[in-house]
């Protein structure tokens, strides 16, 4: 039998059984959307991370104690603003070196409240991570050294206190502490699902006072050039050892996050495939299955094509590519709903997704081949089948 | 000489069922020449259909020696066995077996399709022999659009459109109504007469049996007696024919079993001198 009579042999069969077909597929076509849809959202999310952590701004450094890595518990800092002016002295370069002590706590405003991160910085902040400010100024010097209560507000606080009204100039009380709002941060967006908008900034020597620490939480610094960052990180690190000899410290560079927060994204994306692969198999489990339940049913139909000269092959070749299509057609049409869905997640949802070509592919091939695989064995049974026996079957 | 479409040398066939042998053959041999008509007559159970089945290729025999279209059985794959169906045998069977969801034309040109025609050549064919079965008018009706004996028709055109030697029909009347199958039985005998296609058919009925020239009752697996009439339509073909030979009946080949079987050999020459033009140079 030609190949060309052959496909039209199987498309009938599948025309015939209309609904179960559509069925069947059904398990293949939701198989396949979830690996372009999961693979999609995983490679979405990594590019948008990695742009974020460039965007951070070039050649940064973060010193932090304890050791980075994955599974490690934070280590309660040794570092006071004495050490900042230590690795500034490093550095060479005081508006280079940056620092946070964050808490969380309410801030209020007259009676609306949010719950977000307060961070005490330095005037730094905005050159040394690229930060830049919608409304109002930033802190200055003066305001740090004086510990002045002025706060810069993130959007989404200032959304979220003032939705009517122009915070500038207005009070917000920060765990319990009157302060003057005296900026409002640019949007940034979200970030793995973390709202970067939540937050406000206010002098790390006002933040201490509110907690009533010494505390310096990490230190960032903005290398002079990349060649050398990992050596000056070398030097802060030497230099704060020095200082507090019971305590490890970290330095890491932009390029060391960006590896391991790809690393990390990427095996989640290969998980969240593996298990969209699982439901692919799944679907072709029942494909399978509907292939033997129509080798059972078409018997009389196998018996008569043998009667009438159909080979072993002929009537193989049939069922095969019986399931072949199924797998396939539900494939492409699981592509198609894929595609369509992440387009319209990355759209209109703060999930962000984008399509990669090899995860089409990688579905598309995986479909037809569980066609194949899952199609062998009814194929087989069918060819195999004894035309009288065949005919006979009920 | 002629050669002898089918031949069939002590041919047996035994069924396992449940570690138990059933033997539904039990050593036949008969030739089926080439244009002959013959009826296969016997009581239920004998092993007619499973006769049929043998000498279309369609199964093979456990024992013996069987030659299809001058091939034999036995040194043929699945596949080559497939295809001398596909080249040699039409079947027609009692139950139609026609696809269903197929239209007329479609089933007809079925066959084809397994001996690589193009669709094209294949359903002219097809619809010029549905026109010779008297459906030339009924090419897109599926079979449940078509009554008993319309689809008998299809299905003999189906077995004839490969242009076979033998046409193979099991009890290709049992489904039908006296008068639907009477025309059928009809259409049978002319294509056996108009294109010499060797007509092989088993039926239950005395009468269609006595219609033929040629006529073979089995029992028991074995084959009782093996008669050529030269008057065909002449009574007597009552079973055993031996016991009751009609006037004109002439014994063709050895039957019964045990002692005094004279011959297992091919075609019978006994009787056989001027029976048929062509098969009297085949035989002897
Ligand atoms: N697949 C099988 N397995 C076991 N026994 C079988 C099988 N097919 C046929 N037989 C047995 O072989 C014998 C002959 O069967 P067959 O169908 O040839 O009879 P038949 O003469 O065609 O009968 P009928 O006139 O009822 O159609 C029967 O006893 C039957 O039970
Ligand atoms: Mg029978």
């Amino acid at each position: 039998m030609r190949v060309a009579e052959a496909w039209r042999v199987a498309l009938d069969a599948l025309r015939a059984n209309r609904m179960r077909s559509v069925l069947t597929m059904l398990g293949v076509i939701i198989g396949v959307a979830s690996v372009v849809i999961l693979v999609a959202i995983g490679t979405g999310t990594k590019q948008q991370v990695e742009q974020q952590v460039e965007g951070l701004g070039s050649n940064l450094l973060l010193v932090v104690p304890g050791k980075i890595e994955v599974g490690t518990a934070p280590v309660v800092s040794p570092l006071d603003l004495k050490d900042v002016d230590a690795v500034s002295r490093v550095v060479g370069d005081p508006s280079r070196v940056a620092v946070t002590v964050a808490s969380g706590a309410t801030a209020r405003a007259g009676n609306r409240s949010d719950f977000t991160t307060v961070q005490g910085v330095l005037e730094t902040t905005p050159s040394v991570f690229t930060r830049s400010l919608q409304r109002g100024r930033y802190l200055t010097g003066a305001d740090v050294d004086t510990s002045r209560r002025v706060a810069v507000l993130g959007a989404s606080v200032a959304r979220a206190l003032f939705p009517d009204r122009d915070p500038l100039g207005q009070q917000v009380t920060l765990a319990g502490v009157r302060f003057r709002v005296i900026g409002v941060f640019a949007p940034l967006g979200q970030s793995l699902g973390v709202d970067r908008d939540d937050e406000v900034h206010v002098p790390v020597t006002a933040a201490q006072r509110l907690w009533g620490t010494q505390r310096i939480d990490g230190i960032a610094v903005k290398a002079p050039d990349r060649e050398r960052i990992d050596q000056l990180g070398e030097r802060i690190v030497a230099e704060l050892s020095r200082r507090h000899p019971d305590t490890e410290f970290s330095a890491v560079t932009q390029q060391q996050i960006l590896g391991v927060l790809g690393d990390i994204l990427g095996v989640l994306t290969g998980v969240l495939a593996a298990i969209a692969g699982i439901s692919l198999l799944v679907g072709g489990v029942g494909v399978s299955n509907i292939m033997l339940v129509s080798v059972r049913e078409r018997t009389r139909e196998i018996g008569l094509r043998k009667a009438v000269g159909a080979r072993p092959r002929d009537i193989g070749v049939q069922f095969l590519l019986e399931a072949v299509l199924l797998t396939s057609i539900g494939g492409l049409t699981g592509m198609a709903l894929g595609v369509g869905t992440a387009l319209l997640v990355d759209a209109f949802s703060p999930i962000p997704a984008a399509i990669t070509w090899w995860s089409l592919a990688l579905a598309f091939g995986v479909s037809a081949a569980v066609g194949i695989v899952f199609g062998v064995v009814p194929a087989q049974r069918a060819g195999r089948l004894d035309p009288v026996v065949a005919l006979r079957a009920e | 000489m002629t050669v002898a479409a089918i031949e069939a040398v002590d041919v047996s066939r035994t069924y396992e069922l449940d570690g138990v042998s059933v033997s539904a053959l039990r050593g036949v041999s008969l030739t089926i020449d080439q244009g002959e008509y013959v009826a296969v007559i016997g009581p239920s159970g004998s092993g007619k259909s499973t006769l049929m089945h043998l000498l279309g290729g369609l199964d093979r025999p456990s024992g013996g020696r069987l030659v299809i279209g001058g091939r034999d059985v036995a040194s043929l794959t699945a596949p080559e066995l497939a295809t001398l169906r596909n080249e040699t045998i039409g079947f027609v069977f009692q139950a139609f077996h026609l696809l269903a969801r197929t239209s007329a034309v479609d089933n007809v040109a079925l066959p084809l399709v397994y001996r690589g025609v193009g669709a094209r050549q294949r359903r002219e064919r097809a619809a010029a022999m549905l026109g010779r079965v008297g459906l030339g008018h009924r090419l897109h009706h599926r079979p449940n659009q078509l009554s008993g004996g319309e689809q008998q028709r299809v299905a003999i055109a189906r077995a004839l459109v490969t242009e076979p030697a033998v046409l193979l029909a099991d009890e290709p009347t049992g489904n039908l109504d006296s008068v639907t199958g009477e025309a059928v039985l009809e259409l049978l005998e002319r294509l056996n007469a108009e294109s010499g296609v060797a007509l092989v058919m088993v039926t239950h009925d005395q009468e269609v049996a006595a219609r033929a020239r040629r006529r073979i009752a089995v029992r028991d697996g074995l084959i009782r007696s093996d008669t050529v009439h030269d008057r065909p339509g002449s009574a007597g073909a009552g079973e055993p024919a031996t016991l009751d030979p009609a006037p004109s009946a002439e014994p063709r080949s050895a039957s019964g079993s045990g002692p005094g079987r004279p011959s297992g050999g091919s075609g019978g020459a006994t009787g056989a001198t001027g029976r048929l033009p062509h098969a009297a140079g085949g035989a002897g």
